[in-house]
């Protein structure tokens, strides 16, 4: 066991503090190459990956940056700041520590890179474009540690590909680089250490005691969950209630636009006035800020948020989460519910309270799971193409690279170990002209191979442009709300610009907690006013989506097979057993179809149990094969479990529908034509360098008519360039996220052909919460032409111009 | 499979012209098929200033577009409206296919260029070179002025957002008042200017129409 320098040691004993075994452990072994910390939140992790610098640091006078530490959020980087600095400090250590991101001024970014501190604080984009500059050799030069906070959130994104990616970098820049991983509880750490460590090294795993299991039920309430819909607004007075007898309650939801909605309903219902704030991602930075800084004052009982909560930064004494909705995921509640009680070896405290009657089953099938410590995570497979063409331009804004050398590097990359070299000069020969068949003038180079091999940026200000578009998150598709009259005045958040584009002069909307009013759009700028009505005319604007985990959907199924349902509240059970009575339960490996007539029109429900995202597109998919028989189908809607269809004919057969072969071709065919294929195209086109997010200068153009649609391009290469690589890169994200297509081929492979078909007389207990459903998607044929079609007279006749 | 196009026939200073669901403007009485703002080239130039690379195959796109309006139309003269080029150096460097596919265009055909912001100076591919073309009533010139009267003109790219049941829908528009028509930007890689931004709003006077791109295309009063 080594032992720490006194000076550490003696600032330990006046605090009274003793090290956990894990920050021991950790210490112990701080010669590793490289080192995975499991542990829970409150577990003193920060302290437990900062240890061994401070040692380092204590004794010697390191010259330059000693340690890197790269966390997912901006406010994570000052906060440990903060908390490092008071140490340091009080030991009296020779110690600088910056935190260095997007919000760093410009003087001090540029001294940085000249003169590091010893301890830099930064996200993977600032340290991204760090890498890219000509003397990123110099700054990262005799670099020892790189600490990579919260490894398990910045794994699921391109944002860790990014980071790891640069790593493999900083391994050549700063040979003997030592790696440590900081994360909460995961379902495959292994497969976490290998993204961390230098590939293919192995990395040793610590788990620190993850303390006592957690205190978690469904919240109790006096009125019974609706039967669809996502608000949990009928849980109101039980959620004050909670509230009043905690002393600070965090209150998750799923989505932006719950959260507002909800927020909203406390407010109203709030009589005694307690103190209750909102936060999530789409609120301005002041906004955000202001409640953040009142949280931690302990100025706040309860704080309604999306995801932007889920990380670890100490908001002070929480002693509740409550998760509204089903959690979707298991691993995401375990994680929520770590928020409570941010001390060790104290049981954090969770309510949950579904949305809706079904998700009752998916909340008992969540709590389940937490307690069995049956955690779900779907692996996200090979390192993403479009991550790799931004960082091979990322290397050439640092100086000339051989190809051979940063071939090497990249393989280094766990999520990038297999990649073929034929796949790499895919890459390179993007990154350098585009890609395109039959172009090889110079003028269509980006980057040009010098007579030694080398490769080079042909136009040396072409940095400039890749620095400014560097990162993997694109919110392109936002836009800024502010209040009229205001010119750079108060900014209230962001909308995604579909939204905008369906609000018309007078719409109400909530954003902050607060009703506004659409006025019109300036510049980019959704402006609004202040509204006092009481309840808004639209109240929904997507944010994340999240699918319910494979996982999770198995274990609702698993639950199905019960003879009884004693483990659910009584509403639930008679509801499931009503189902049973008068058609079936779904069953994993088989299809439940239903068919009945409601309201005139004949309806076919499909329980895939596949997530949202792949019902959603099995959606698409199965009203184009009714479209070809004829079948006449009129709509669908989908839910994480079923999609219902309707439509002007009976369906007497499913199984031609959901036929496997045809499938692949369907992808390829038609339903590249869809507007989320085009969206999974534009966010690979702005990483990997297609279209810019920023140019240099600043502002866009003030005629709009410079700009055109990302859409032109997807239809331009599918024309004349169907084997380009950004459509292979389409193609692959289409297998996952928002299309989710991988999910549907799973689901097929594992029903084969058992598919129960039941031709009912009537709505079914199952099927009938789905006619309550949002976001009802029309078919359309000829879509557009049709309705313009069914509009023209009526507006020429009101406007008198026919 | 091809599907007929079909288009709006509407009248403007006493002459009936016809709005195709391309963009294009037909003058039957003229034989006359006017087009505006082609941008060809302008991937090339992008990529020749240090811009992103974009997919080079807009200027193929345009002209098939292009070659298809001049089939159902077969005029005896094409006037292209100005900005065909997205600048002279992007003409010079038109590959050598779209090149071929333009002469073939031009064979046998009386072709005016007009000059737009874009490519301003003469054209090296044959046909003739106008600042303005007046055919009465009509004049034909790139950018809208204040005074004119049957003036038909291109450069803003205007589109317009129309409200249909719960949801909006942008196309790009003619824009028609009692004494200009603007037409909308042919080019592929063309994006819009909104009618109800200035200066388009201030520019068309009371009572403007807009005519979005559809098949037939429609006639709406002009959102502003």
């Amino acid at each position: 066991m080594t032992a720490l320098p006194p000076i550490i040691e003696d600032w330990f004993s006046q605090q009274g503090w003793h090290l956990h075994p894990h920050q021991r452990a950790m210490f112990d072994r701080s010669g590793d190459p490289a080192l995975l910390l499991i542990a829970p939140t409150g577990g003193g992790k920060t302290m437990a990956g900062f240890l061994p610098t401070l040692a380092e640091l204590a004794g010697d006078s390191h010259k330059g940056l000693h340690t890197l530490y790269v966390s997912p959020l901006k406010a994570l980087a000052a906060d440990i700041k903060r908390n490092l600095r008071r140490p340091v400090e009080e030991m009296g250590l020779p110690i600088r520590i910056e935190d260095r991101t997007g919000d760093t001024p410009q003087s001090r970014r540029k001294r940085q890179r000249a003169d590091p501190p010893h301890i830099l604080l930064t996200t993977p984009e600032s340290l991204a474009l760090l890498t890219s500059y000509e003397d990123a050799a110099h700054t990262f030069r005799g670099l020892k540690r790189i600490i990579v906070d919260e490894i398990h959130a910045l794994a699921e994104s391109k944002r860790g590909d990014q980071l790891f990616l640069a790593l493999s970098r900083l391994e050549t820049l700063a040979p003997g680089l030592r790696r440590v991983g900081l994360s909460a509880t995961v379902e495959d750490p292994p497969a976490l250490a290998q993204l961390l460590a230098r590939a293919p090294d192995p990395c040793p795993i610590l788990n620190a005691d993850p303390g006592p299991d957690p205190d978690i039920a469904m919240l109790e309430t006096a009125e019974h969950p609706p039967w669809s819909g996502g608000g949990g607004a009928y849980a109101i007075p039980a959620v004050l209630d909670q509230i009043r007898q905690h002393k600070t309650t965090l209150i998750f939801h799923n989505t932006r636009a719950q959260a507002e909605i909800f927020f909203h309903n406390l407010w109203l219902a709030n009589e005694e006035g307690l103190p209750i704030g909102i936060h999530h991602g789409a609120l301005a930075r002041e906004q955000r800020e202001r409640v953040e800084a009142a949280m931690v004052a302990g100025d706040l009982r309860a704080i309604v948020c999306t995801g932007t909560l889920d990380l670890g930064i100490d908001w002070g004494d929480v002693d509740l989460v409550i998760q509204v909705g089903a959690p979707k995921n298991v691993k995401r509640l375990v994680q929520r519910i770590g928020r409570a009680n941010h001390r060790y070896n104290a049981p954090s405290k969770a309510l949950l309270v579904p949305a809706n009657r079904f998700e009752v089953v998916e909340c008992v099938a969540a709590l389940e799971a937490a307690r069995a410590h049956a955690l779900d995570g779907d692996p996200r497979g090979p390192g993403p193409l479009d991550v790799l063409c931004q960082h091979i331009l990322i290397r050439a804004a640092a100086g000339p690279f051989d190809a051979d050398t940063l071939y090497d590097e990249v393989k280094t990359v766990g999520a990038y170990a297999d990649l073929p070299r034929t796949t790499f000069d895919r890459c390179l020969d993007f990154a350098a002209t585009g890609g395109y068949a039959l172009r090889a003038y110079d003028q269509w180079q980006r980057l040009v191979q010098r007579p030694d091999g080398m490769w080079q940026l042909r136009d040396p200000r072409g940095a400039a442009r890749i620095r400014m578009n560097i990162g993997t998150i694109t919110d392109s598709d936002k836009l800024k709300v502010q209040l009229k009259h205001r010119r750079g005045g108060k900014p209230l958040g962001e909308v995604e610009e579909a939204f905008a584009a369906t609000l018309t002069q007078g719409d109400t909307f909530l954003i902050g907690g607060h009703i506004v009013r659409y006025e019109g759009l300036r510049e980019m700028v959704v402006e609004v006013s202040r509204d006092k009505g009481r309840k808004p005319k639209i109240a929904v604007f997507s944010g994340t989506k999240f699918a319910t985990s494979t996982q999770l959907s198995d274990r609702i199924l698993a639950m199905f097979r019960q003879d009884g349902w004693p483990n659910l509240p009584p509403h639930t059970a008679d509801w499931l057993a009503l189902q049973r009575e008068v058609s079936k339960l779904p069953e994993r490996d088989r299809l439940l179809v239903e068919t009945f007539p409601h309201d005139g029109l004949h309806h076919l429900c499909l329980y895939g149990f596949a997530g949202k995202n792949a019902q959603q597109t099995l959606g698409l998919l199965v009203t184009q094969r009714m479209e070809e028989r004829g079948l006449n189908p009129m709509g669908f809607v989908a839910t994480d479990y079923a999609t219902l269809i309707w439509g002007l004919d009976p369906v007497t057969d499913p199984a031609p529908l959901l036929a496997r072969d045809g499938l692949h071709q369907a992808l390829e065919g038609w339903l590249a034509e869809n507007a989320v294929m085009k969206r999974t195209f534009k966010t690979s086109a702005i990483v990997a360098g297609l279209i810019d997010r920023n140019s240099p200068g600043g502002k866009r153009k003030s005629g709009r008519q410079a700009t055109f649609s990302t859409d032109i391009l997807y239809d331009t290469l599918r024309k004349y360039d169907p084997g380009h690589l950004m459509l292979d890169i389409t193609r692959q994200e289409a297998m996952r996220g928002l299309v989710d297509f991988g999910r549907i081929e799973q689901m097929l492979d594992r029903i084969g052909d058992r598919i129960d078909h039941l031709s009912l007389p009537r709505v079914t207990p199952l099927a009938a919460p789905l006619f309550l459903e949002v976001g009802k998607v029309p078919v359309k044929g000829s879509a557009e032409d049709v309705m313009i079609e069914r509009e023209r007279k009526a507006l020429m006749d009101a406007a008198g111009l026919a | 499979m091809e599907r007929t196009m079909n288009g709006l026939p509407f009248s403007f200073a006493g002459e009936t012209l016809t709005a195709l669901p391309s963009g294009a403007l037909h003058w039957p009485a003229r034989r006359l098929l006017c087009v505006s703002d082609l941008h060809l080239g302008k991937s090339e130039r992008m990529a020749r200033r240090g811009g992103p690379i974009l997919p080079p195959y807009e200027a193929r796109e345009t002209l098939t577009r292009l070659d298809a309006d001049i089939r159902a139309t077969d005029p005896e003269t094409v006037l292209c409206l100005g900005d065909s080029f997205d600048d002279l150096d992007a003409m010079r460097a038109l590959e050598d296919l779209a090149r071929a596919m333009l002469a073939t265009l031009m064979a046998g055909r009386r072709w005016i260029w007009i000059e737009g912001n874009h490519d301003a100076g003469p054209v090296d591919l044959g046909g003739s070179h106008l600042q303005t073309h007046h055919d009465a009533p009509l004049s034909f010139r790139h950018i809208a002025t204040p005074d004119a009267t049957g003036e038909i003109s291109g450069h803003y790219h205007p589109k317009a957002r129309i409200s249909l049941k719960a949801r909006s829908l942008t196309r790009p528009c003619f824009l028609i008042d009692d004494q200009r028509l603007i037409l909308p930007a042919y080019g592929t890689y063309t994006g819009g200017l909104h009618s109800h931004r200035p200066p388009l709003n201030t520019l068309m006077g009371p009572g403007a129409r807009a005519i979005l791109l559809a098949n037939p295309p429609l006639a709406v009063p002009m959102p502003r």
